[in-house]
């Protein structure tokens, strides 16, 4: 499905600008995208090896371990694949908590660390296990606290009162990321129904 | 809303000391476990790299070409016909492809419409609530070498379209229209 909205995003560009007059645009955008592209994941190397770093303390220090064991009873039922002291657990945790305080600096490298562990446990296939399609549905919808950004443009332009989506950003995000979940579920009851059959 | 801005500023700092301070107590050999830790990082953020540069330019040709514009023309009236602000519809659409743009679609419909207006508190939640699904995408499963990614981006989406439904209905019931 990935392969062919990809393939499908650049073909329907590329035919609309043969009759849009735009292909000096497209020409650019190529360039324009993969440089953005190389941008960011250089620019994400000095907060990966930072975090990276810091969490390779907590692990020998058995931190995440720790933190695996005291978010036991939510986590376990979220993730029934994942042995309940492993440091998956632990990663996973602690990007959702990043999360939930919009750090998402210090949130990508525990989500890498975490997919990673969970490979791991899935015997390093190529294949999205049970838990990373689960921990990828919680991660895109994302519970936050504090949409910063977004409180910094209604700042930008006057609003009378910048914080009063915060309620409303929460309960929505919290919504949506309790809904994803049971879509993950679902999803994964008919993968498994149709396996038996 | 103060003591949860006051956690998010002191979390960083807090977090680090204190790792930094348990491992030192376990007598971890701090510097050396971070050093270590963090060589990770080098190789994650390159082997990103093809990922993101696939994904970003297939994304930007659709963009750049206008093709993205002409689909939002022909979307809105059908949003408009079952109820749905046409003017938020798109921004829906771009946020789970791509980031840049939906926060250049948000601050135009904040500017156009002014913050406090329905337009407004509804582009600004929509932002504030989803994450950019593709990108996430590309990015955790890219840095682990994932290829078959199962339902991951069925439920992705589906997990976005229910995210702005539900922020269209809490703006309604909270702010009204």
């Amino acid at each position: 499905m990935v392969n062919l909205i990809w393939a499908m995003l650049a073909l329907v560009g590329i035919v609309f600008a043969m009759f849009n007059g735009t292909m000096n645009e497209v020409n650019e955008a190529v360039f324009k995208g993969a440089k953005e592209a190389v941008t960011i994941s250089i620019g994400m190397i000095s907060i990966l090896v930072f975090w990276l770093g810091l969490m390779r303390i907590a692990e020998h220090a058995g931190l995440l371990t720790k933190l695996a064991h005291l978010c036991k009873p939510l986590v376990r039922r979220l993730f029934p694949e994942v042995p309940a002291d492993h440091p998956a657990m632990g990663y996973i945790v602690s990007n959702m908590i990043a999360n939930m305080f919009g750090l998402g600096n210090a949130a990508t490298p525990m989500g890498i660390k975490a997919m990673e562990e969970l490979k791991k446990l899935n015997g390093n296939r190529d294949t999205a296990s049970r838990s990373m399609v689960t921990f990828l549905a919680m991660n895109t919808s994302g519970i936050t606290l504090i949409p910063a950004t977004v409180i910094s443009i209604r700042m930008t332009y006057e609003s009378s009162a910048p914080g009063e989506i915060i309620g409303t950003t929460l309960v929505a995000s919290a919504i949506s990321t309790i809904g994803a979940i049971f879509i993950d579920r679902y999803y994964y009851w008919r993968r498994t129904r149709g396996g038996k059959r | 809303m103060e003591i949860v801005q006051i956690i998010s500023l002191w979390l960083i700092p807090l977090t680090i000391g204190f790792i930094l301070l348990y491992g030192t107590w376990k007598k971890i050999p701090t510097y050396e476990s971070f050093v270590e830790g963090g060589k990770e990082g080098i190789s994650i953020a390159v082997s990103i790299i093809p990922y993101l540069v696939g994904m970003l330019v297939s994304i930007s040709i659709f963009r750049e070409s206008g093709a993205l514009d002409y689909m939002m023309r022909f979307i809105k009236p059908l949003a408009e016909a079952i109820g749905l602000p046409a003017e938020v519809v798109p921004l829906a659409m771009v946020r789970t492809i791509s980031g840049t743009a939906a926060l250049g679609m948000t601050t135009d419909l904040i500017a156009t419409y002014g913050p406090d207006s329905f337009v407004g508190r509804l582009a600004s939640t929509i932002q504030g609530s989803t994450e950019t699904t593709l990108y996430v995408l590309t990015v955790y499963f890219g840095a682990v070498g994932i290829r078959k990614m199962g339902d991951a981006l069925k439920v992705g989406i589906l997990a976005d379209i229910l995210s702005f439904v539900v922020s269209f209905i809490i703006i309604l019931l909270v702010f009204g229209r």
